[in-house]
């Protein structure tokens, strides 16, 4: 087979290949950079058609909140990012009620659609992945 | 699933929050300041105890003798070297690592 | 088996790379293969051909060259994170070479686990 083929019949075989990526998300915005390049990784995963989810838990519930104003910090604002998700066909973000309620957030304070989950729930999301892939 | 824990308990959070989601079958690896939490006679020895309960709990031998923990580690906590560490994620289908 | 790393923090700040390391080592001395390792976040300084660290401490670039020439390890550094963080092909050291994201996915569904080392 040639280098050409073989490379074809490699990707086709990867791109056969759906697993569960879970990408959790348990830090604030701003204060670091994980939350920005987490995102990142995630859009990237819709391009090779896996069984994506994201999961906001702790102060990863923070990276949902509206109303992310950043002209004072002269940072870019990266929270419409969140709404272009859907775009990308990536619309499993599951966020733990125990972590909203834990710092006083309710659900339409929320900047995109998302499921409300137990951290029980949660757990059991967790351990339904193939990969997991934390920030 | 196996959960890793890098931090100390007294540092962050991340192992409040691992016990808090972790399920039956599962396993905890404490590794890097993780590892204080093995360790015995302070605050967060409780925790570990119960935990002991429901799941394995094992750290990482390296990590325990850098910091100058091998003589303080709780009974029953299993101590492992990187090879140990190798066969626990390849043992578990899954691993998360809560930072 | 084969195992994807993926590490999120530079060299020396963070305790990762150094894990990383010693796991990668000790996956190799049982018998398996490490499928990549990718560099993304803070992870890209590992990739710098410009440190000198202090000659009696463990020179953790150097290493990562020596362990992809060895086992024939794919180092993989993240275009945008390298860019962020002025990490291009000029000061890149040997053995690592910089690509997409799509790295690290293709990692997480090629390889049979993947692990992550961060802060």
């Amino acid at each position: 087979m040639t280098e050409v083929a073989e490379a074809v019949e490699r990707e086709t075989e990867t791109r056969a290949v759906v697993k569960k990526f879970m990408f959790v998300n348990r830090r604030a915005p701003y204060g670091t950079i994980y939350a920005l390049e987490g995102l990142e990784v995630a859009l990237i995963s819709a391009a090779f058609d896996q069984d994506v989810s994201l999961a906001f838990l702790d102060d990863g519930v923070y990276q949902l909140v509206k109303g992310q104003q950043t002209k004072g910090l002269e940072v870019k604002n990266f929270s419409p990012t969140y709404r272009a998700l859907e775009g990308y066909d990536i619309e499993k973000l599951y966020v733990e009620r125990e972590s909203l309620e834990a710092r006083g957030i309710a659900e339409e304070q929320l900047l995109v659609a998302v499921e409300i989950v137990s951290a029980r729930e949660m757990a059991e999301l967790m351990e339904a992945q193939d990969v997991i892939i934390a920030f | 699933m196996l959960h890793i824990i890098n931090k100390s308990p007294y540092e962050k959070n991340s192992l409040v929050s691992c016990l808090a989601h972790a399920t039956k079958g599962g396993a905890i690896l404490l590794i890097e300041d993780g590892v204080y939490a093995a360790t015995k006679g302070n605050t967060a020895e409780a925790a570990l105890k119960r935990a002991m309960q429901e799941l394995p709990v094992y750290a990482l031998r390296p990590d325990l003798e850098a910091r100058g923990m091998q003589a303080a580690v709780i009974e029953g906590v299993k101590v492992v070297d990187y090879g140990g560490f190798v066969d626990l994620v390849a043992e578990h289908r899954t691993n998360q690592s809560w930072l | 088996m084969k195992f994807g790393l993926l590490i999120n923090e530079g060299p020396y700040n963070h305790q990762a790379a150094d894990t990383a390391y010693q796991f990668a080592r000790a996956a190799l001395a049982r018998g398996h293969r490490i499928q990549r390792v990718f560099f993304y976040n803070d992870g890209v300084n590992n990739a710098t051909k410009l440190t000198e660290p202090p000659q009696d401490d463990r020179h953790i670039v150097n290493r990562w060259t020596k362990l992809a020439q060895d086992h024939g390890i794919d180092l993989v550094v993240c275009v945008a994170a390298g860019l962020r963080r002025g990490l291009v092909e000029d000061n890149l050291a040997p053995g690592f070479r910089i690509s997409g994201l799509g790295q690290l996915v293709e990692a997480g569904i090629e390889s049979d686990r993947l692990v992550v080392f961060g802060d």
